[in-house]
Order: structure tokens, then C-alpha cells, then sequence
């Protein structure tokens, strides 16, 4: 479990995340959504402790992240794994290579264990006939999966996710939103999905939490969202017409009235 | 930003280098690497402008050792002593400035704006220490190698040109190279050659690192990390040669 417990952080006196205050739980995908501009990336870095907060701390299982030292730090994020938004792939490195680093660089496996783990985890991202190429000659889909499969080829507790599906189609989206969700469980980890995609919201979103210039405006679940009254968050999410129709569809299909050649149109 | 905030980075940099390796193999593994990438794929370039430095520089005191009162031999010993007390080591580094100084800063900027070292510090690595130092240490090691090659290649280009163009015999040529020898400048030459690997290699390792923005801004931190590089190293001729000589 992460706790944020309110968060201040600014560049050059401009405040970009304001008293921000949350906890993200273990075994859910914790999603941190809002338009381009509202704090989501900076906040993510903050919890990952990339950024300095100003004010406030985060805490991981108890322990405070903005109070560690340089060496509980490096223990602690042994146990995080990131997917970044460009996937952030060692060009100079195969996608064995990307894979392996992790395990190179904390773990007295030999080369055979070793080998063994890289290609469980990227067949369990579905990805089994690329290890022998580097980052430019795949898809950004595959990209993302090898980025997966580094983030969790030692197990991490917790798992960040950066805009997953930028750059992506929608069925690659789809596919990649998947894949997170099912790790989360399989795993059991506490996930924090950064993202402005709807998709993923609905895919997803065990819990979301909307940041609006800088500070945390509505906070709930997938089931919740459509039905919220928060106007900024109406403004991101049906912004739209055709998202809009989605919504009053959504509503007269709660509400039971929705005819049946409407409920699934051929 | 001011010249006192980028030395405060830039000590900031030299002092988060140095902390316990992760693992010494990757460590080594990296060292190995930048040693090639510094010292092996620069030799052709320094083989090129060694050997025609000592070749022009042996033509051109020839020409302007024109009176008969003073022996060919002199020519030698100007072009052994120039070559070694000057030439060799910053001519080179001036150079090396150039190849190595952009392929650093281009390579951590990249990494920088790709979001790969925001990777490897979320794995819990020390990136100064597993990306600046290997380069540093790799330049320390290998580019005294390269300046005493370039010196080697340099005199014999000399030699090659005095007797190409008739100028003077090989004999007299390796006559001169043995006349009034001074072991300290070669001690002389490696002092600077260490001074210079350190800013060759620190400077660009610098601006890479700290590179904000994008690929613009990548091909600004080589651009801007070579000509502070080069005129470190003028500065540190200067200040060498009137502590030292």
C-alpha cells in the first residue's frame, strides 16, 4: 500500500501538485487521471522519488520514502518496477538484454536461471519470438510489453506505469491494459497507472483518483465515474459527443429503461 | 544559469560518483566498454593527424632553419621536443575533445530525454556512478595510451617526411631524436595528458547528464561541451606549463 500524504511540489514558484492526499492499494490498479498539464506525471515521480516533494511524504507500506537515506532508497526500489511512457528500452541492449539487466545487476543467478526467468516473464507478456532484437527494430506495442517484462522480472511489490498506452492503437491499448490488470493480480502488487485514456479508466480503474490543475478533484472507482457529478470531471471525461451519448446510454441502462435493440445494436 | 551553479553541478556530479558499486562484473563490463568506445574506435583518427603533424611540423622547421651555422639535427630535436612537450598531448585532446566530448554528451543526453536513466534510477542504480565514472576512468586509461602513440607516430612521421621530401636522412633525423633527451617532458606530457583526459571526459559526461528539453537541446549540450571542454584544456596548458616547466 502507498500513502500520499499531502503532497506539495512546485518549479520557479509555480505550484504543480497542491496538497495532494491519497492511498493506493495493494492487488488494484490505482489510476492517476487527468487532462495534459494537471500534475499526473509529476505526482507519479514524487511517489517514485524521482522529484523531491516540498511538502508532505509518501509511504510505502508504512515507511516514508522522502525520509529514507540513500541506501533505503536503493532497497526500496528494488521492489518498484516502472513502465515509462517512451518505454525507456537500452537501445545498445537486445530485448534479452533489456530483460536481463535487472537480474544482472541484483542477483546471483547464473546465466541458465537467469535465461530461464527472462523468457517466463516475456512469454507471460506474450512476447516469445523477439529476445534477439534491440528496441528500434520492434512495435511500440512490443516495446511496451518488454518494458513490462523489465518491470517485473524481479517481482516488484509495486508497479508505475506511465502513460501505457501513448502512442498506441486502440486494440494494442486494449491488449497492454489487459496484460496490467492481470499482472496485478497475478502478482499481487500495488499498481499506479498514469493515463488520459478513457479505456483504460473503464478497462481498469479498480480506483482512480482526477487531478485537476494540480490538486486531487474527485476520487472513486470505474463504477463510480459515469455517475459523478464533479463538473470538471464530466468536462474530461465526456468531452465528447459521442461520450456523452455513451453516458445517458450508461444511465437509462442502470436505470433498467434501456430497450433491448438499443442494448445491442447490429 | 551562472558560472558558480554549474561548477556547484558539476562537484555535485564528481561527488555522487563515487559510492559502492551494485555489482563490480556490470561495472567492469561498463569500464571495458568506454575503454573501446574512448580509447580502440579513436586510434585511426589519431594515427591520421599524428603522423601528418610530424610530418609538417618537420617540413616547416626545415624551412625556417635555412642558415647552414646550425646542424640538421636541430630540426629532430624541435620536432621530437614540440611533438612530445605539445603537440601529442593537447593537439590531441583538442581533437579528442571533439570525437569523444559530442559522443559522450549525445549518448547521456539521449538516455537523459528517452527517460533511460530515470530507469536505471528507479532500479535503484547510482547512474553517476554506473554511467560517468566507467568514462572517466576509461579516459584516464586510455587516452595516455593515444598520446603516446600519437608522440611515437608523430616523430616517425617526421622522420617519413624529412626523408620523402630530401630534406635530411633518416641517419641524422634518429641523431637528433638522441640529442640533449629530457626525460622530465615526457612526465610533463603525461601530467597534462591525465589533466586533459579528466576534462574530456568530466565536461561532456556534464552537459549530457543535465541535458532538459529534446533533441535540439542534446545537439546543444555536445556543441556547448566541446568548446568548454577545448578551452579547458588551453587553460590547463597554460596553468601546467608555467607550474610545472
Amino acid at each position: 500500500m502507498i500513502e500520499i500524504k499531502n503532497i506539495h511540489k512546485g518549479f520557479n514558484d509555480k505550484a504543480v501538485i497542491k496538497d495532494v492526499s491519497a492511498v493506493l492499494e495493494t492487488g488494484k490498479c490505482n489510476l492517476i487521471i487527468g487532462a495534459s498539464g494537471s500534475g499526473k506525471t509529476v505526482l507519479m515521480k514524487c511517489l517514485v522519488g524521482l522529484f523531491e516533494p516540498d511538502q508532505g511524504e509518501v509511504l510505502y507500506d508504512g515507511e516514508s520514502i522522502t525520509s529514507m537515506n540513500e541506501d533505503g532508497r536503493k532497497q526500496l526500489r528494488q521492489q518498484i518496477g516502472m513502465l515509462f511512457q517512451g518505454s525507456a528500452l537500452f537501445d545498445s541492449m537486445t530485448v534479452e538484454q533489456n530483460v536481463m539487466f535487472p537480474l544482472d545487476m541484483f542477483t546471483n543467478l547464473n546465466q541458465k536461471q537467469k535465461l530461464e526467468k527472462v523468457n517466463q516473464v516475456l512469454a507471460r507478456v506474450n512476447l516469445t519470438a523477439a529476445n534477439q532484437k534491440f528496441p528500434s527494430e520492434i512495435s511500440g506495442g512490443m516495446k511496451k510489453r518488454v518494458g513490462i517484462a523489465r518491470a517485473i522480472v524481479l517481482n516488484p511489490k509495486f508497479l508505475f506505469c506511465d502513460e501505457p498506452n501513448s502512442g498506441l492503437d486502440p486494440k494494442t491499448s486494449l491488449v497492454i491494459d489487459k496484460l496490467i490488470k492481470e499482472i496485478t493480480i497475478e502478482f499481487g502488487m500495488t499498481t499506479v497507472v498514469n493515463t488520459h485514456d478513457m479505456n483504460s479508466v473503464m478497462e481498469i480503474g479498480d480506483k482512480i483518483i482526477f487531478m485537476h490543475q494540480g490538486h486531487k478533484e474527485w476520487e472513486g472507482s470505474n463504477k463510480d465515474i459515469i455517475f459523478s457529478k464533479n463538473q470538471e470531471l464530466n468536462q474530461f471525461i465526456f468531452a465528447s459527443e459521442f461520450l456523452q451519448d455513451a453516458k445517458e446510454l450508461r444511465m437509462l441502462e442502470a436505470k433498467g429503461t434501456i430497450s433491448e435493440d438499443r442494448r445491442s445494436p447490429s | 544559469m551562472d558560472f558558480f551553479t554549474h561548477f556547484g553541478r558539476y562537484l555535485l556530479m564528481i561527488k555522487g560518483m563515487f559510492s559502492k558499486p551494485e555489482n563490480m562484473r556490470l561495472y567492469w563490463k561498463e569500464l571495458m566498454h568506454q575503454c573501446n568506445e574512448i580509447g580502440v574506435r579513436s586510434i585511426g583518427i589519431v594515427v591520421i593527424i599524428s603522423i601528418f603533424l610530424g610530418a609538417v611540423t618537420t617540413v616547416q622547421t626545415a624551412y625556417q632553419l635555412i642558415t647552414p651555422l646550425i646542424p640538421k639535427t636541430v630540426i629532430a630535436v624541435i620536432v621530437r621536443d614540440n611533438i612530445i612537450l605539445e603537440l601529442a598531448p593537447t593537439l590531441i585532446c583538442v581533437v579528442l575533445a571533439g570525437v569523444v566530448g559530442s559522443r559522450i554528451a549525445s549518448e547521456l543526453g539521449n538516455m537523459r530525454i528517452s527517460e533511460q536513466i530515470d530507469a536505471l534510477e528507479i532500479m535503484g542504480i547510482n547512474t553517476k556512478a554506473y554511467l560517468i565514472m566507467p568514462k572517466i576512468v576509461a579516459a584516464l586509461l586510455v587516452v595516455p595510451c593515444l598520446v603516446v602513440l600519437a608522440a611515437v607516430l608523430g616523430i616517425w612521421g617526421g622522420k617519413v617526411a624529412g626523408g620523402l621530401s630530401g630534406i635530411l636522412p633518416a641517419e641524422i633525423y634518429n641523431d637528433g631524436l638522441l640529442e640533449d633527451f629530457i626525460p622530465y617532458n615526457v612526465f610533463f606530457a603525461l601530467s597534462k595528458t591525465y589533466t586533459y583526459s579528466f576534462i574530456i571526459s568530466s565536461i561532456p559526461a556534464y552537459y549530457g547528464y543535465h541535458v532538459q528539453g529534446g533533441s535540439l537541446e542534446i545537439g546543444r549540450a555536445g556543441t556547448k561541451s566541446v568548446i568548454v571542454s577545448c578551452i579547458l584544456i588551453l587553460l590547463a596548458d597554460y596553468a601546467l606549463a608555467a607550474l610545472l616547466l
